[in-house]
């Protein structure tokens, strides 16, 4: 069967160069009058398809990550591409929808013939477009938090995995705070995969450190209103309290939890911690809660490559700087494109290899991509939310408390995933 | 299970009672308008999510949490008139599905126009400084801030309730819900009557965003969960009675309360349960009037 | 509710060349729509497109026999669709079963969901129906949400993925050939058109006819309104399912999302938007919509501002949608 499809799809390529070539040079000599020249010489653009959900509630971290993608593209070709032949990014949205996800990404790679594809911000949303590049042997990057899309039973050779894994951010946070509080700890879940994922990863951290489960509260994925949640856990008495939730969900129950005077008698810990959502819920509701992030801008005093990355966006966007999410648009474009480099080739399976030996430091320190998973080793940051008070300015938000550097230890086994 | 304490089950029930004031508060609105225009307002959601907004830009204006809580649904009241006199007023006499479908399209387009102008990702909005903290009531720990909401909730109620049934004003209402033909040839002017109505409506669903605002995240999105939820609190009540939409209100609270106690996994569920088991066994609801809607 | 149009009898004989044309398609209605869709892939921007309009358009077809046809308006049709994507999913993924079985069983079914939730809603009238049709669409969707050893749960399913279609004389590529995944499609549809087809002209349709027009009356005339209902409330529901069941083999996942009420609210749009009621209708609503919704998605991220727009606009002025008004048009 693989065998099979992979002669299919050599010459369908070949198909769509000759198709496409004279197309595609027309779409780089009108979007870069400066690469005419090289543009022509070098013919078909090196294209990546990007579906993220720009509308849906996480639009605003999606139009990051395109952001920050186009700069990687730029940055890219402002080099010279791969021997002078130019990337392009083609963004579309997929509404945070996996079937519109699946619908596009076919779009892409039948219409516009891309070679690669990288996006999507939602477990499901991944999941299905891994679905669609891996069927049509399309290498994959995924920007988005999972841990499904590590295993066996998602994973192909074209998959890759740029973003954290809800495990090791759980993994890391927990690492940090619980040698720091007292035992007693309550789990707020949201009852979905990626909730379970964190808490699971959190639990394993706390066996080294003895912690005593003493709540466990599911709630269904997107509540709006925690109240009926929450007397559980007050009754509970925990020390400190794992939100396993997500964005907005993470911002409702933060407030709801707030109110009812929770943070003065637990420490809130939540894995994913964003900045965008912290700007959009305030500071008194986040104000204390300890959490892990890939990335805050904040972290360029000790990072070389942070800096250079926060000054190339800040020159782009009026002085503030890049989110997290953003970061990991600029991390899964820029790491594919140096594969490419290195392979001197769009070759899928040239691609694969290269991006597998990749070893790369873009925004955050040094990271590579395991063997047997593809999933991205890199060092984890925890982070605590400021009080209004303590804020120099609007984009002043978290304190950078510890840094777990890069190391296979935080995931999974290869074995645990299914990797023989 | 373990650790269900009998303070446990007062506690969740009390907080059952008080979510049952939010769902009261969300669905009023709608049922106002249903009732005595039987107009579906699929804006609703919308209408919700831009009294919590037209909140933000008052406080941002006057820096004044409770200036902007009397302001922002007079505001929001105002565009309900708006849409009533453009929109709505040309579809009565069609059929149920016309005012819906294009309340349906509204919504989209409110919803739109909101995140053109403040962005997508939503904006803060703490709890006002008198309202902050939690009270011990005794069997543990409460936010004053929901305590407020009974309040301001059953006041409301009251204060509706007042107006339609003691009012000379309400006795139009009424009898142009039961039939607005005798109310015309009497020489009342009914358009009138229904205009008032559904900005109330509409207020009413402003001043349940603005009041949701403290505990729950400002987002374009905000309204569209609200939404189902005051439909099914509209259903379960009896469409169009006031009296119905309290105590629908309340039992859906405590319902959801003890399903997120005992069995989470379906919460969320728990309430269309509640409302499809209604319907089978009194098809008006429990409080509504039958054949209204036949 | 409207009248169907586009009924030979409907249609007014006028002078006019179009309206001969109109009823020349009118008469041969099916063949008028699989000549169209066979040829509609080239006019397309993108195949995968291309076989969404086929899905959606049988989705709004099977939903308009309830919303246009029985004249009740329905919140609950994502269960059918989403319940002929699923079958027909877990068939393949879980038990091995071919893609063509699985089709079957995904239409089987949603048929029966259908049949369990028409048995309960079918009694309840006007806007009541449309709750509990909701209430009930809301059960299946989180009864299949917490089948996640099955289903995926939030995650969806995955993996339903049909490599290649072998006829004996051609294979079809479905991975790397979208336009004979295109007409492979078609296939399915086109029996569907045709059996739809065959329902509204039988001595059933009339009944249906009759109940829309006057249900007192119909069942003073000695018909089984209630049965009749039921009948029509699940034959939608194979429709639907058959809709969703080609949509699995289209995307190769099940999304979650096709049981959420915003599915059901999709084919409320299709039709109304095409014009209910209309045979032609659902199609070139669920073509019109997605095809506008693809061409502004690309031009800006505010898209839902213009469909909000366009929705209402229609409402006010062209309740008929677009079918409906111009039959209405050339029959003046």
């Amino acid at each position: 069967m693989r065998h099979d499809k992979g002669k299919t799809r050599r010459t369908t390529v070949s198909r769509r160069d000759v198709l496409k070539s004279a197309a595609a040079g027309a779409v780089v000599l009108g979007t870069s009058p400066f690469s005419f020249n090289i543009a022509r010489a070098a013919g078909d653009p090196i294209k990546i398809g990007f579906p993220v959900p720009l509308t849906g509630p996480y639009g605003s971290e999606a139009k990051e990550q395109a952001r920050c993608a186009q700069m990687a593209v730029d940055e890219f070709n402002a080099a010279g591409g791969m021997n002078g032949r130019m990337a392009e990014l083609l963004v579309r949205d997929d509404k945070l929808k996996s079937g519109e996800a699946a619908k596009r990404a076919q779009e892409l790679i039948e219409n516009d013939g891309v070679h690669f594809v990288s996006g999507s911000l939602s477990a499901s949303v991944q999941l299905a477009v891994n679905t669609i590049c891996k069927d049509r042997g399309i290498p994959y990057v995924s920007i988005s938090q999972s841990d499904a899309i590590n295993e066996e039973k998602h994973f192909s050779k074209y998959t890759f995995h740029e973003a954290m894994n809800p495990h090791m951010t759980a993994g890391a946070v927990g690492r940090y705070v619980f040698p720091r509080e007292n035992k007693r700890v309550a789990f707020l879940i949201a009852d979905y995969a990626y909730g379970h994922e964190m808490a699971r990863g959190f639990k394993r951290a706390g066996e080294e450190f003895g912690i005593e489960v003493v709540a466990e509260v599911k709630h269904p994925l997107a509540t709006k209103d925690y109240s009926t949640f929450l007397p559980r856990i007050q009754a509970a008495k925990p020390d400190v309290l794992c939100l396993c939730n997500f964005g907005y969900d993470q911002m409702n129950s933060l407030k709801q939890a707030t109110n009812f005077g929770m943070k003065e008698r637990m420490r809130m810990v939540a894995p994913a911690l964003l900045y965008n959502q912290r700007r959009a819920g305030g500071a008194d509701a986040y104000s204390g809660v300890v959490g892990g992030t890939n990335f805050y801008w904040g972290i360029e005093d000790t990072v070389p490559t942070a800096k250079a990355f926060n000054d190339a966006y800040r020159k782009l966007n009026d002085g503030s700087p890049p989110s997290d999410y953003g970061a990991y648009g600029y991390a899964g474009v820029g790491g594919l494109l140096k594969a490419v480099s290195a392979a001197g080739t769009t070759d899928a399976d040239a691609v694969v290899a290269a991006l597998e030996n990749l070893k790369y430091d873009l925004y955050k320190g040094q990271q590579y991509y395991r063997q047997c998973d593809h999933q991205s080793v890199q060092p984890v940051y925890i982070i605590e939310s400021k009080d209004a008070g303590d804020q120099a300015d609007e984009y002043d938000v978290f304190n950078v408390v510890y840094e777990e550097t890069a190391d296979e230890k935080m995931l999974r086994t290869c074995g645990e995933l299914g990797h023989g | 299970m373990s650790g269900i304490t009998p303070d446990l089950l007062a506690l969740q029930l009390f907080t059952g009672l008080a979510l049952g004031s939010v769902f009261v508060l969300l669905a009023v609105g709608l049922s106002l308008i249903f009732g005595l225009l039987t107009v579906v307002n699929f804006a609703h959601g919308a209408f919700y999510m831009v009294g919590a907004y037209v909140g933000v830009f008052l406080l941002g204006l006057t820096g004044n949490f409770w200036i902007s809580l009397v302001f922002a649904p007079i505001l929001v009241g105002t565009l309900g008139l708006a849409v009533e006199r453009f929109l709505v007023r040309p579809l009565y006499g069609r059929g149920i599905d016309y005012p819906l479908l294009l309340t349906f399209g509204l919504g989209l387009v409110l919803v739109e126009l909101v995140r053109i102008l403040y962005g997508l990702e939503g904006v803060p909005f703490d709890t006002p400084p008198l309202l902050r903290g939690a009270v011990d009531i005794g069997i543990g720990y409460f936010p004053l801030y929901r305590l407020f909401l009974i309040a301001v909730t059953a006041l409301l109620v009251l204060a509706l309730w007042l107006f339609i049934e003691r009012t000379s004003y309400g006795l139009i209402i009424r009898a142009g819900a039961r039939d607005p033909e005798i109310v015309r040839v009497l020489g009342v002017d009914i358009s009138r009557v229904w205009l008032i109505v559904f900005a109330i409506g509409t207020g009413v669903a402003g001043l349940a965003g603005i009041l949701s605002a403290p505990m729950r995240s400002v987002i374009p999105d905000m309204g569209s969960t609200v939404l189902v939820e005051a439909f099914v609190v509209t259903v379960v009540g009896g469409m169009g009675s006031l009296i119905g939409a309290v105590v629908a209100g309340l039992l859906v609270g405590v319902v959801v309360a003890f399903t997120s106690l005992f069995w989470p996994d379906f919460s969320d569920l728990s309430m269309f349960v509640l409302m499809a088991a209604v319907l089978l066994i009194r098809p008006q609801g429990l409080f509504g009037q039958k054949g209204l809607m036949g | 509710m409207n009248k169907p149009m586009d009924n030979v009898a409907e249609v007014q004989i006028s002078g006019r060349r179009l309206a001969g044309l109109v009823r020349l398609i009118a008469e041969h209605r099916v063949a008028a729509v699989i000549i169209f869709l066979m040829v509609f892939p080239f006019l397309a921007p993108y195949k995968a497109l291309a076989i969404d309009v086929l899905i959606y358009g049988l989705f709004a077809l099977g939903f308009n026999m309830v919303f246009g046809y029985l004249g009740v308006l329905s919140f609950g049709h994502a269960a059918f669709f989403g319940a002929g994507a699923y079958a027909t999913g877990i068939a393949m993924v879980h038990f091995g079963v071919p893609w063509m079985p699985a089709i079957f069983v995904g239409v089987l079914m949603s048929g029966l969901t259908a049949a369990i939730m028409g048995a309960m809603a079918i009694r309840t009238r006007g806007i009541y129906f449309a709750m509990v049709t909701l209430a009930l669409a809301q059960c299946v969707y989180y009864i299949i949400y917490h089948m996640e050893e099955y289903s995926g749960g939030e995650d969806g399913l995955t993996g339903v993925s049909v490599r290649t279609v072998d006829f004996g004389i051609a294979t079809v590529d479905m991975m790397q050939d979208p336009m004979g995944k295109y007409y492979i499609m078609l296939a399915f549809t086109a029996v569907a058109i045709f059996l739809f087809s065959r329902i509204l002209n039988s001595p059933f349709g009339a009944v249906l006819e009759a109940i829309r027009e006057n249900e007192n009356r119909a069942r003073a005339c000695g018909y089984n309104v209630l049965l009749t209902k039921w009948v029509t409330f699940v034959l939608s529901g194979l429709f639907c399912g058959l809709a969703g069941a080609l949509s699995a083999i289209h995307l190769s996942v099940v999304p979650i999302e096709y049981l959420h009420y915003h599915q059901s609210g999709l084919a409320v749009m299709m039709a109304l938007l095409g014009g209910m009621g209309t045979f032609f209708g659902p199609f070139i609503g669920a073509m019109a919509f997605l095809m506008l919704e693809d061409a502004i998605t690309l031009m800006t991220t505010h898209w839902q501002l213009f469909l909000g727009a366009i929705f209402m606009i229609f409402v006010l002025f062209f309740p008929r949608g677009i079918w409906g008004s111009f039959l209405h048009w050339i029959s003046r």
